[in-house]
């Protein structure tokens, strides 16, 4: 039973979410076998998928914002016709720092907030000191004024949020989550888009990329493609072949958005060798891929279905090799060969290493990855357990700075609160730049340390501690939490830092803003 | 639906304040601000991140082939909401009445058929060509605002710096000093704790002692409660970013040479045409020029805003009511120190035998050529710098002269 701390770092910082307080043991754990640790998540194959009460299926909650819309045109229109303002909300942008601002709070008072949700939330496993605990279930201080209901969408946009984080704060060392996370920002949609992508942001996770992030990349692929939110994300239930009935009838056509990021983002990559012609014949042959609507002519509101009147006729040429008119086979065809493409293995093997070793990927390690996942036909279980087995990934030093919800994840962890609410998290990763299911744009958020250690994000993750600190340092002890966070693999100045600070709140900051917290 | 565009409007330019644009500066005075012969200039680089029609921001109403092409979406000189003619030629959206005012008082210019180096389709590789400066994508990790930068005459530091969002846009990155802001506002960590930490940094981790560093200093002087969000639409939240960056800017001792990004431009589907989600967009970039004008006051003369995108967008509208990625674009300057008034432009025509691979927009202009010329006129940088270090390998892009007044 080596003890090697720093093993035990890279086991949970860079793999995991960090370690957890309490009396959890995760870096004891972690330091008497590393590799183990980390892969004795990808033994528990039930463990990626996440199922909590009330979250719906896809179509399900599809026809929920088809009939949210209803009542809200209904009430408009009743509205007009009495020549007053309509009874019901109008739809709002479910932006969860909206009814803050329009509640016309102070900023300062929405923060406090921020990091007051966050310090209520219950205490996991915590050796907790009760009587100096906050009451989790405190009444609402009296001077808040009552907050406006919230609608379907917001809803669950919240309980699907929480559901993520209350899992990623509970799982034993978090490598199975991090793999959750990364391929959710690989193929990202960005809820943003309108209602349905955000109502539909967290079903897209649990539906497209859960069940096959230790299953195949190709399933994985069909899977995203295939699902509404992307559609809706990247347009293409408003895509129509040109020489479709329904091109011919309505007078539109192609829209080539989801085509190009399938080859540029989620697959081959920029010069991975294909033209703007590939990109249109892409196009054309994913044509009538979307959901059924509201009227459900198609199918089930708000389920996938390939609408022939919609999908071009005709045999395409992509990539080389051509596709004959089989409707919908003729698309997964095309996906399942870009799939198995050099350029994807490739692509994806720089990615995956980029992400959790180093900004500058080891050329030798990607190239292993890459060897790895064109021998199994992209089984990404194998190509996982392949990073772990590397010696650079246990080697190279800890570099790569946590994003936003790494660190608030990372720090809730080692706080033992599992989260009762996500309002806190979420106005967090607002303000620090990572809205969550919200990039700007399809290449999903930035995976570069310097993306992350700007000085405006560096000075806002420090009020952000400063916050917590001073929530919570009273009933916690600092040198305890760096016991858990990191014991002898500590730096000394860290250490130093900590003990000499003057107040306990004071140092709690500190230690979640220290080195060993931020870097992974 | 109309709705439901806006609501997707509104809840990604939260996006856009917090998490999609960035603001920043560079750290000090250029040498010669302050000097006797009262010439300051000041310089404010906008990228519009995501491809912006240039077809239908500035319409191209003389060309034969425009109103076929654009389709639903061409502008028109007549109608509701009618084009702001230029010239004969060239008409301007209706969204930008504060623009037209500028152009017609000769501070505003256009240059149309414009394009960086670049000619593929992807945004990403599309923005790292703008902003990096270089021919080609790649990997730089500096920007051509920020070489540029380092070739001037360095004064005294900026007592204050601006960004939006917590990252600095790669054209702003590199060597030289950058300083930014965000308007938004915590209960701030004591600067006591802060201390410790950068000390803390400074001997295990000197990266993160530089940014957060940076990043407390920048946070003293941004404050004043109007430059706090207030929520509202998209369009007030634009203005008010402009609004915070020029106060800081007016300052004596504040900062000269800034860039901002706006985020939003990909118009694949319902682009609309003078009304709708592009409109909307314009009309939150014309609020931001205003507010500069406003909020520049006296400086507003010495400054030169240059608005910039990665590339444009097809010219004949797709099957969605929208554009896909195309070439040939827009670019716009706005300041007092503008020589203006004019669509500067070697107008390629609309033919299809003219378009770029039969179906952009051909650019005439290099976009590096615009922006040589108007770091030259302002700031004396000279042919060789702007050829070999600001624009590498660019010698055959030569400035444009006289765009500064």
């Amino acid at each position: 039973m080596a003890r090697d701390s720093q093993a035990a770092l890279v086991a949970l910082n860079r793999f995991g979410f960090g370690a957890r307080g309490g009396a959890s043991g995760d870096l004891i754990n972690a330091a008497s076998d590393p590799r183990g640790f980390v892969k004795a998540e990808l033994a528990r194959a039930d463990g990626v998928l996440l199922e909590a009460p009330g979250l719906q299926s896809t179509p399900q909650l599809g026809q929920a914002v088809f009939a949210y819309q209803d009542q809200v045109k209904q009430a408009r229109e009743a509205a007009a016709k009495a020549g007053t303002p309509p009874e019901a909300s109008p739809p709002q942008a479910p932006n969860d720092q909206k009814p803050a601002l329009r509640r016309n709070l102070s900023l300062n008072t929405a923060a406090s907030e921020i990091a007051g949700q966050m310090a209520d939330a219950k205490p996991a496993e915590a050796p907790a000191k009760p009587e100096t605990m906050q009451p989790s279930a405190a009444a609402p201080p009296a001077a808040k004024p009552a907050p406006q209901p919230l609608n379907v969408i917001q809803k669950t946009f919240r309980a699907e949020a929480l559901a993520r984080l209350q899992r990623a704060t509970l799982v034993e060392c978090g490598f199975t989550e991090r793999l959750v996370v990364f391929w959710s920002n690989h193929f990202c949609i960005s809820a943003s888009k309108g209602e349905l992508a955000r109502i539909w942001a967290g079903a897209f996770e649990r539906e497209a990329i859960r069940p096959h992030v230790l299953g195949r990349f190709a399933d994985m692929l069909k899977a995203v493609e295939q699902h509404p939110a992307m559609l809706f994300f990247l347009d293409n239930q408003q895509s129509l072949g040109p020489d479709s009935r329904a091109g011919q009838n309505r007078k539109r056509g192609l829209n080539e958005n989801l085509a190009r990021e399938i080859m540029e983002l989620h697959t081959l990559g920029v010069g991975g060798g294909y033209t703007q012609e590939d990109v249109t014949s892409l196009a054309r042959i994913i044509t009538g891929w979307t959901f059924a609507g509201r009227q459900g002519q198609l199918g089930t509101p708000g389920s996938f279905v390939f609408n022939t009147n919609a999908h071009q006729p005709g045999p395409q040429m992509l990539l080389g090799k051509t596709y004959e008119p089989t409707g919908l086979a003729q698309g997964e065809a095309a996906l399942a060969d870009i799939a198995r493409h050099p350029s994807t293995a490739n692509f994806i093997a720089t990615k995956f290493v980029r992400h959790f070793v180093a900004d500058d990927p080891p050329p030798a390690l990607v190239a292993r990855l890459r060897d790895v996942f064109v021998r199994t036909d992209g089984d990404l279980k194998a190509f996982a357990t392949a990073l772990v087995d590397s010696d650079e990934a246990w080697k190279a030093p800890l570099t790569k700075m946590r994003s936003p919800y790494d660190f608030l994840v990372a720090s809730g962890r080692l706080l033992a609160r599992v989260p009762e609410d996500p309002g806190a998290y979420l106005n967090s990763l607002n303000l620090l730049g990572q809205p969550l299911w919200s990039p700007a744009g399809p290449n999903g958020f930035p995976d570069t340390s310097a993306a992350w250690a700007a000085p405006e994000g560096m000075k806002l993750r420090l009020d952000i501690a400063a916050q917590l600190g001073a929530r919570l340092g009273n009933n916690i002890d600092p040198l305890d939490l760096l016991e858990f966070a990191a014991a002898d693999a500590a730096s000394i100045e860290t250490r130093r830092t900590i003990e000499r600070a003057e107040s306990r709140q004071q140092a709690l900051a500190l230690l979640l803003m220290s080195p060993e917290m931020q870097r992974r | 639906m109309i709705d439901c565009v806006e609501n997707r409007l509104l809840t990604s330019r939260r996006g856009v304040l917090l998490g999609g644009a960035s603001f920043a500066a560079w750290a000090y005075l250029p040498k010669f601000a302050r000097a006797a012969d009262g010439r300051d200039p000041r310089l404010i680089v906008v990228i519009l991140r995501g491809a912006l029609d240039g077809l239908s921001t500035v319409a191209p109403l003389g060309d034969p082939d425009y109103a076929g092409l654009h389709g639903s979406i061409a502008l028109t000189a007549d109608g509701a909401h009618p084009a702001i003619m230029l010239d004969s030629f060239f008409a301007l959206h209706p969204s930008m009445p504060e623009f037209a005012r500028m152009y017609r008082d000769r501070h505003a210019a256009v240059i149309h058929a414009v394009a960086t180096p670049y000619r593929d389709r992807s945004h990403f590789d599309g923005q790292d060509v703008l902003e990096s400066g270089y021919a080609g994508p790649g990997r730089v990790q500096s920007g051509w605002l920020n070489r540029a930068l380092e070739a001037l005459p360095r004064g005294e530091r900026v007592s204050s710096g601006l960004a939006v969002g917590p990252t600095t846009p790669l054209v702003l990155r590199g060597n030289a000093p950058t300083v930014g802001w965000a308007p938004v506002a915590l209960p701030q960590a004591d600067d006591d704790t802060a201390m410790r930490l950068v000390d803390l940094y400074r001997h295990r981790d000197p990266a993160l002692a530089t940014a957060l560093s940076q990043g407390l200093q920048l946070d003293k002087v941004a404050s004043g409660d109007d430059m706090k969000p207030k929520g509202g639409n998209q369009v007030a939240q634009m203005r008010q970013v402009a609004r915070g960056a020029a106060k800081l800017m007016a300052a004596d001792d504040g900062p000269r040479i800034a860039a901002l990004a706006f985020d939003g431009w990909d118009t694949h589907a319902n682009e609309g045409g003078p009304v709708g989600r592009l409109a909307f967009l314009l009309g939150g970039l014309d609020g931001a020029l205003a507010e500069f004008e406003s909020g520049l006051g006296e400086r507003w003369g010495d400054t030169i805003v240059v608005v910039a995108t990665e590339f444009g967008r097809t010219a004949r509208i797709n099957g969605t009511d929208g554009t896909d990625h195309g070439t040939g674009t827009i670019a716009l300057l706005a300041g007092g120190a503008v020589k203006g008034g004019r669509v500067i432009s070697d107008w390629p025509g609309l033919k299809l035998a003219n378009l770029f691979e039969s179906r952009d927009l051909k650019p005439t202009t290099d976009l590096r050529s615009v922006i040589k010329g108007v770091l030259q006129d302002q700031f004396g940088l000279s042919d060789r710098v702007l050829a070999e270090t600001v624009f590498p390998d660019s010698a055959s892009a030569r400035p444009m002269k006289g765009l500064v007044a």
